[in-house]
């Protein structure tokens, strides 16, 4: 077991260092000189040959590109990941900052997603085809059509004409002020909840209607255990494995998804560093991002992965 | 394509013949899923209002006029106007150009892409196939939604830089789907009879292989259909999209809100574009999908994803849930 945990945990680190390798490749190769990128074209020509150089030099953007992707790697590993090119202030600050607004945003909206997307499902299941699971699976339908953020701006919109409400734009941590802090957080949330929600009916339906044909489900029937036990005790748990998995899948939709999201709600997150860093050509700030993104998508699906062993008693890993 | 071979050896009658069993199988898919026939008749619709986009919009979308700003919907214009006057029911029909064009190019060139490398890693194998898995591994492990900024920011935000960007979100899904097939193809006799008669590689993938992952391969470009369109949609949203005055879904909607007070129509309409098309492709890729291949449906993922059942859950595995992997920007 614990052999098998250091290779999956060897392997994710390999995968990531691939992406980091990627970006970097992404980011540094494609575009012309990051100066006029950062400077606009015009920027760039008004400065003189030395302050060019000199800027290069200070952005560490002068070393040839091996040099500059090992000076990154060895940034992330110390911490620093270099600093923004317009504020001055380091990535690390940005995201010590901005990131424990979006992860609230991704914990609860997952959160949403299960609170909804269980129950739902085991209605579903439990009476397939009836009036409320055609409901159940249209809704489902629907919400995953919608695109989060444009649900998003419908609903400050209808707050702020029907109500006059609008949630604070600036960063309000949970210790500072709870209430504050939720008013930011609970939009983006719900909106993204409900969607990850919908996938998770439909496989909590799918994979219940399947469970609850098993022998065992029948036996449990049989000795007279009660309907509810039944679903629930005896057919639930092992509905539930896949339906962790697609959590775990979904989340790089949440990842994704709340950039956007938190967009259309003006929350100060993250997600919102990104697209300004993108729109900016903010280079150092876009890679280390991306990367982090990334990092976690990785980390969870292989805790996604490990789980397993965890919670199904008949797997071995050797 | 069999009713018009068919047509060209035999005249009159088999032609009439030939048509009618598309017709019937038509009808077949519409009794079967209706609710996918419903989507397909909307995506229809969609795709020629876009094409007609020229004879179906009232107004020139890009045309300003300073008297008629911020107009709320009324008799001339059913969707209201823009911050400059622009008529909006005009800018979402030909939106829906933009949109359309960009989904269906990214969805073409990523599935296609990816399908071929997953014909070449499924039947060569080896360490060209172990190199490629790593590699689509990687390319999974990034957001969709946040890959394609990435790339969108480093080879600029037009319209081709768009097309590749959410192109190369879809390649890894392609790559695996199909490479699972040629897995199962290249075990099979008939293949195994052309690698004993001498046929090269190349030709037994071209000519045994690839017929093959037709059917999955409209199937995956199906089924991303509505991924595409809600990552462009995002991308113009957030401002690395395609650039105005061309309008676009996603940068209508990031127009609607530079204004102080956002205004209603704006934000509706272009949205409500946007939901109803994916809707309509996500109906119409799940028929098709279940009509072309039960492998992909809901029940054999779960086998293959490990419903708890030992064997199929000791090697977990991410891919096959991919069929799911939507991106909910």
């Amino acid at each position: 077991m614990r052999k098998y945990l250091a290779r999956r945990a060897l392997f994710a680190l390999g995968t990531l260092l691939g992406v980091s390798l990627i970006i970097f490749v992404v980011l540094r190769i494609l575009p012309g000189d990051p100066l006029v990128a950062i400077l606009g074209v015009e920027g760039h020509a008004r400065m003189t040959k030395e302050d060019r150089v000199r800027i290069m030099h200070d952005l560490g953007l002068s070393d040839p590109l091996p040099l500059q992707y090992v000076h990154w790697l060895h940034d992330i590993a110390t911490g620093k990941l270099g600093k923004s090119f317009f504020r001055g202030d380091t990535v690390a600050d940005l995201i010590l900052h901005r990131g424990p607004i979006s992860a609230e945003i991704g914990i609860l909206a997952l959160i949403v997603s299960w609170l909804v997307g269980l129950p739902v499902g085991i209605v579903s299941a439990v009476k397939p085809n009836s009036s409320l699971d055609n409901i159940a699976r249209s809704l489902a339908i629907l919400f995953i059509a919608i695109p989060g953020f444009w649900l998003g701006m419908l609903i400050v919109l209808a707050l702020l004409f029907w109500f006059g409400y609008k949630a604070p734009l600036i960063i309000v941590h949970f210790w500072q002020s709870p209430w504050q802090n939720l008013q930011i957080v609970i939009g983006p949330a719900i909106v993204l909840g409900l969607a990850q929600g919908a996938y998770i009916a439909r496989m909590a339906r799918s994979c219940l209607l399947e469970v609850i044909r098993e022998d065992y489900v029948r036996t449990a029937r049989a000795k007279g255990v009660v309907e509810r036990r039944v679903v629930l005790g005896h057919a639930l748990p092992n509905a539930l494995l896949p339906v962790i998995t697609i959590s775990g899948v979904l989340l790089g939709f949440v990842l994704g998804g709340s950039v956007a999201v938190e967009q259309a709600f003006g929350v100060p997150g993250l997600g919102r560093a990104l697209v300004t860093a993108v729109i900016e050509r903010d280079i150092i700030v876009v890679q280390n991002l991306v990367l982090l993104y990334a990092a976690i998508f990785v980390v969870v699906n292989l805790l996604v992965d490990l789980s397993y062993a965890w919670l199904d008693p008949r797997i071995h890993y050797a | 394509m069999r009713g018009w071979t068919r047509a060209s050896t035999m005249p009159e009658p088999a032609r009439a013949n030939g048509e009618r069993s598309v017709v019937r199988e038509l009808v077949a898919f519409a009794s079967r899923t209706p609710l996918s026939a419903a989507g397909a008749i909307v995506g229809l619709l969609i795709v020629a209002i876009a094409l007609g986009a020229n004879w179906v919009a009232p107004y020139d979308p890009l045309k300003t006029n300073f008297r008629l700003m911020n107009h709320a919907p009324d008799a001339h214009s059913w969707f209201g106007t823009d911050q400059v006057g622009r008529d909006t029911l005009s800018r979402v029909i030909h939106g829906a150009r933009t949109s359309l064009f960009v989904a269906f190019s990214a969805v073409l060139l990523g599935t296609t892409v990816g399908s071929l490398w997953g014909v070449a890693c499924g039947y060569l194998g080896g360490r060209f196939d172990l190199a490629s898995q790593r590699i689509m591994e990687i390319l999974q492990s990034f957001p969709d939604l946040i890959l394609a900024m990435a790339i969108s920011m480093a080879i600029g935000t037009g319209l081709p830089a768009v097309i590749v960007a959410i192109a190369i979100t879809r390649i890894p899904f392609g790559g695996r789907v199909i490479r699972s097939v040629a897995i199962t193809v290249r075990e099979m006799a008939y293949v195994e009879a052309g690698r004993a008669s001498g046929a090269s590689a190349f030709r037994i993938m071209r000519l045994h292989v690839l017929p093959q992952c037709v059917a999955p391969y409209l199937v995956l470009a199906s089924t991303h259909l509505g991924v595409a369109i809600v990552i462009e949609a995002a991308l113009g949203f957030l401002g690395v999209g395609v650039p105005p005055p061309t309008p676009t879904w996603g940068n209508m909607l990031a127009d609607s809100i530079t204004g102080l007070v956002p205004r209603w129509w704006l934000v509706l309409f272009p949205g409500l574009a946007i939901t109803i098309t994916v809707l309509a492709f996500n109906l119409l890729g799940d028929g098709i999908r279940d009509t072309l291949d039960p492998r992909l449906s809901p029940g054999f993922l779960r086998l293959v994803t490990g419903s708890g059942r030992g064997a199929a859950a000791a090697t977990p595995t991410r891919a096959p849930s991919l069929q799911e992997n939507r991106t909910g920007a």
